[in-house]
């Protein structure tokens, strides 16, 4: 046996709802398709999101994230697009003809040459160091999603009573979960003033279940030499420094932290994609090509999004573009940025708009804090691309607006917030 | 004599501290009394050491605090009752495993206990991971000495026990012309005696050499021979390949008290039986003076200097070269550096350490202000790092006498018992030549009572599995071919395969829990935290050992991952 050699149009880092949706699309408009997953079974994060609310955009149905998952799975499959699992990227460069990606599993180490890379390598979460919790460090500190995947895949218990420090989504989707199975879910703790996730989970898995949301209140402190005994919970000033008067003890076995998530981009540098500080994802057009020719990224890698639908639309809108660059291989294009106010949004996406490409374009953003009744206005120029209401904004909430015709005119365009 | 214990309570008068009660115990100073301060203490014992007794026994308690008991191991057995090895080394650190391997150059019957669940649990796994070049010590001490030597030694142990080892050289700064002045002599006279090399470096010649340097410093003070390695990969190293000499290790084994008979041990007693060994060494770390008042001989009072040190991820490695620290001159010829930043052999970051009194043996907790202060005084000495930049941190406890010196030598009183204590910084880039002499005097010592023989069957060579991510593509590619599991990547921060793992768990100190698997191979060192990982551990860990998956703790016993569940799928 020796090293297999293949080649590719797009290759696809990434077997979940983005990856999939990217190779789906790639594949219906022409491109010779590899789908590149790290693990054992297709379909990403979605396998052990048990829960319901998947797909409303989307599919028009509520669905489980298994699925939803396997609606993606079953389509792909039956295109026959070639996929690897257990396979993981070791390297990438960038070459003469394209790029070269180095993978290696368990039938050796695979060497692809591609034309095209479509990033889709979804997100991580962030852990309790990165957000400075002190103290000691026993078993029972877990992420929101190593807990999910615990109880979920595994159909183990990690707890039996916790404290949730971080009201992210999957946060509060673990407290509802840890109370089904029958876990005591002493409260979720929120450093900010309002919550981290999505309204509907807040209702749906904290009031209906009588699970307490602590807002303004972080943990500071953990306790427990080798099984966690205890966490310290205080309240936070507006600069969100503990208040060290407010501090109290909470007996516990486990601290589940869902304190926010980080688009995996390992992958990406080293191909030398530019990454924007604000989304930590890569800085694309609106054709989702990243600063490096050929390299495309979308769902949670490019940013983080508060619902798959928007992950799979990206992927396919990815997936298109990188079998229309596999037609052309144009590299140059006149790009001009998409500005915005950075004290109104916490991001944009996509970072440029290049010209000659594709006049459509979907901007994803996020609110810098909460507002009411606002008009976002994109303009190019002193023309008005378009105007659109929204009744609140909210940074826990992403939000969408569509351009079918973008006829940029200046030499930038503008997002701005107006009452 | 008399006058030299008036002088001791004269000097602590001065300082202050009233209502001590000085005595002398076979030629060491005992300080007695209650104070409710304890760096105060600390200064107690620090000034009655300048009197030149043998060495201060400290036991001026701190007013409401009672000592915790030692965190000690919940089995209780009889795997070791009746064995009668010829050298019992107690405590598993860098320390105990180095002199455990030196030994099993001899044909030696060898058992090494430790109370943790695995070696390198204390001190060995808490530290940066730098082989001083030795210039931070006094010639003439055997801190001094041990260092320089065992600096020495490590190109080639690394090489035998296949561990990578750099010497990326270190850099003393200064942001002071004074300093940069002043110290030539002393560094002049200390590379000189201590036969250190080393040279200064001017403005230009730093930014060269170190071009993200910020403009703190103004010079430096150069030691290629400073090097860098992993503590704990090295510590596991030495502990398996004297396994793999012959040498038994006993984890989770603590020792609770010793027979002494006519100045000779004739029974050590544990939770897993009563062993009478020939020859007892005392490697306790932080718990050595304990060790040494079981066989009625102390003579030294550890106390524990807790340090505090910060992780930055592998992206910001390339930053910085060397390990380097800057240092004002209050702190310049201190027992303490007052740290720095420095690559770690594994391409991350390492800030600090920083260096703190406190009473507590065993309490590895971090505190935010420490860290802070840390981080405030560290980042800016290098453009580009950032706060954001910390995956994780943690904290260790020195072994610190008063005397701030190394123990290596054969006890006084008692025949056969061997102290290798008080080994503080620098114990890591000493422990090769410490375990040298331990071993000498632990030869000398059995001599007396046995024949010892050179063992001509000894092997420094250390078995080695792959490491796939340090592979070329067609040694990956024949590593996978023989064995499909090294091509199944399971951590994908640091790329380590399924293999390694199993390779781990069946080491010769097995490794059976997350944190022992973590220490050997790294998978939940890098940015996510062991987040996607230990799930799959888990998994394999069941696997490979037959465990339930609530039996499969992080760190030994009490630190179970899982909660017992009917019904459960393992398998999924």
């Amino acid at each position: 046996m020796s090293m297999l050699k293949l080649n590719y149009d797009v290759i696809v880092l990434g077997g979940g709802p983005a990856g999939l949706a990217a190779a789906i699309s790639a594949h219906k408009n022409g491109a010779k398709v590899l789908v590149i997953e790290r693990e054992k079974k297709l379909g990403g994060i979605l396998k052990q999101c048990v829960h319901d609310g998947f797909g409303l955009i989307y599919f028009g149905e509520r669905l489980t994230g298994p699925e939803y998952a396997g609606k993606f799975i079953g389509e792909f499959l039956s295109l026959g697009i070639d996929y690897k699992i257990n396979a993981f990227v070791t390297d990438a460069k960038k070459d003469d003809d394209g790029f070269e990606i180095t993978v290696q599993s368990a039938e050796g180490m695979l060497c692809c040459s591609t034309k095209a890379v479509v990033i889709a390598c979804g997100c991580r979460e962030r852990t309790s160091r990165q957000v400075f919790i002190h103290g000691d460090r026993p078993a029972g500190i877990y992420t929101a999603g190593t807990a999910q995947y615990y109880v979920n895949i595994l159909g183990q218990m990690p707890t039996k009573r916790c404290v949730i420090l971080g009201s992210g989504d999957i946060g509060m989707i673990m407290a509802r979960r840890l109370t089904l199975e029958g876990a005591s879910v002493e409260g979720v703790y929120e450093i900010k003033d309002t919550p981290a996730g999505l309204a509907r989970n807040v209702h749906q898995c904290l009031r209906d279940f009588d699970i307490p949301l602590h807002l303004s209140t972080t943990v500071t402190n953990v306790y427990g030499e080798k099984r966690v005994e205890a966490v310290e919970v205080c309240k936070v000033d507006k600069n969100m420094n503990p208040i060290p008067e407010t501090a109290r003890r909470i007996e516990c076995d486990a601290l589940i932290l869902s304190v926010g998530l980080l688009p995996e981009n390992e992958v990406a540098q080293m191909l030398g994609v530019h990454l924007d500080p604000a989304t930590k994802g890569a800085v694309v057009d609106q054709t989702l090509m990243t600063n490096v020719p050929g390299v495309f990224s979308c769902g949670n890698a490019l940013h983080v999004n508060d619902l798959v639908d928007y992950v799979s639309r990206s992927g396919e809108d990815a997936g298109k573009s990188a079998a229309e660059y596999c037609k052309n291989l144009s590299t140059t294009s006149k790009k001009i940025p998409v500005e915005y106010d950075k004290s109104k949004f916490l991001y944009v996406v996509p970072q440029h708009y290049s010209i000659d490409y594709d006049a459509s374009m979907t901007i994803y953003f996020r609110a810098r804090s909460e507002f009411k009744n606002q008009r976002v206005c994109v303009r190019s120029g002193n023309v008005e691309l378009i105007n659109k209401k929204f009744r609140n904004l909210t940074p826990s909430e992403m939000e969408v607006l569509t351009l079918k015709e973008t006829n940029a005119v200046g030499d930038k365009i503008t997002i701005t917030m107006e009452d | 004599m008399a006058d030299r214990l008036k002088k001791v309570q004269k000097a602590l008068i001065k300082k202050d501290f009233t209502g001590i009660e000085c005595t002398e115990v076979r030629n060491c100073i005992r300080l007695e009394g209650e104070m409710d301060n304890w760096t105060d203490i600390v200064k107690a014992g620090r000034a009655a050491a300048k009197f030149g007794y043998k060495g201060v026994l400290n036991d001026i308690s701190l007013k409401g605090f009672t000592e915790p008991a030692i965190r000690a191991p919940k089995i209780s057995d009889h795997s070791l009752e009746g064995t009668t090895p010829d050298v019992m080394i107690i405590g598993g650190g860098v320390i105990g495993c180095s002199i455990a391997r030196e030994l099993t150059r001899y044909q030696l019957n060898v058992l090494l206990v430790d109370k943790e669940s695995d070696v390198a649990m204390q001190a060995s796994s808490r530290n940066d991971g730098m082989i001083h070049p030795g210039i931070a010590s006094h010639p003439g001490t055997l801190r001094g000495e041990m260092n320089v030597r065992g600096n020495e030694m490590y190109t080639q142990i690394c090489d035998e026990l296949s561990i990578p080892f750099e010497r990326w050289s270190n850099l003393i700064l200064y942001s002071e012309h004074f300093f940069g002045f002043a110290s030539r002599f002393v560094f002049a006279r200390r590379q000189r005696l201590l036969g250190v090399e080393g040279h200064r470096v001017n403005l230009k010649k730093l930014h060269e050499i170190e071009p993200n340097i910020t403009d703190k410093a103004i010079g430096a003070f150069e030691f290629p021979s400073s090097g860098v390695l992993s503590p704990y990969k090295l510590t596991v190293a030495f502990a398996e390949n004297a396994v793999e000499n012959g040498a038994k290790v006993s984890l989770d084994t603590i020792v609770t008290g010793m027979d002494v008979e006519q100045g000779k041990i004739t029974a050590v007693h544990t939770n897993r039986g009563t062993v009478r060994p020939k020859a007892v060494i005392n490697a306790a770390g932080t718990f050595c003076d304990k060790i040494a008042q079981m066989a009625d001989d102390r003579f030294f009072t550890i106390h524990p200097r807790k340090g505090h040190l910060a992780i930055l991820d592998k992206k910001q490695g390339p930053l910085v070269q060397r390990s380097m620290g800057l240092i004002g001159l209050s702190q310049a010829f201190s027992d303490t550096k007052g740290g720095g930043v420095m690559r770690t052999i594994d391409g991350n970051v390492l800030v600090g350490p920083d260096a703190f009194e406190q009473p507590y043996r065993e309490d590895f907790s971090t505190k935010r202000e420490n860290i802070d202060k840390m981080l405030d005084k560290h980042l800016p000495l290098i453009k580009g790092f950032s706060k954001a930049d910390v995956i994780t941190y943690f904290a260790g406890v020195r072994a610190a006498t008063y005397e701030e010196e190394f123990i290596i030598e054969g006890s006084e009183r008692v025949q056969n018992l061997i102290h290798a204590a008080g080994i503080q910084s620098p114990g890591l880039a000493s422990a090769p030549a410490i375990a040298e002499e331990i071993t000498k005097i632990t030869i000398d010592r059995l001599s007396k009572v046995m024949d010892v023989h050179k063992n001509d069957k000894f092997n420094p060579r250390r078995r080695v599995t792959p490491v796939m991510a340090k592979l070329s593509l067609e040694e990956k590619q024949a590593a996978i071919e023989k064995n499909p599991d090294y091509g199944i990547v399971v951590c994908r921060c640091e790329g380590i395969s399924r293999g390694e793992i199993i390779d781990a768990i069946n080491s010769p100190i097995p490794a059976t829990s997350i944190d022992a698997i973590k220490r050997r191979i790294r998978p939940g060192m890098g940015r996510c935290q062991g987040g996607f990982c230990m799930p799959l551990i888990t998994g394999i860990i069941c696997e490979q050992t037959g465990m339930k998956p609530s039996e499969v703790t992080k760190s030994g016993e009490g630190s179970q991952l899982l909660f017992e569940k009917d019904g459960v799928n393992v398998n999924a």
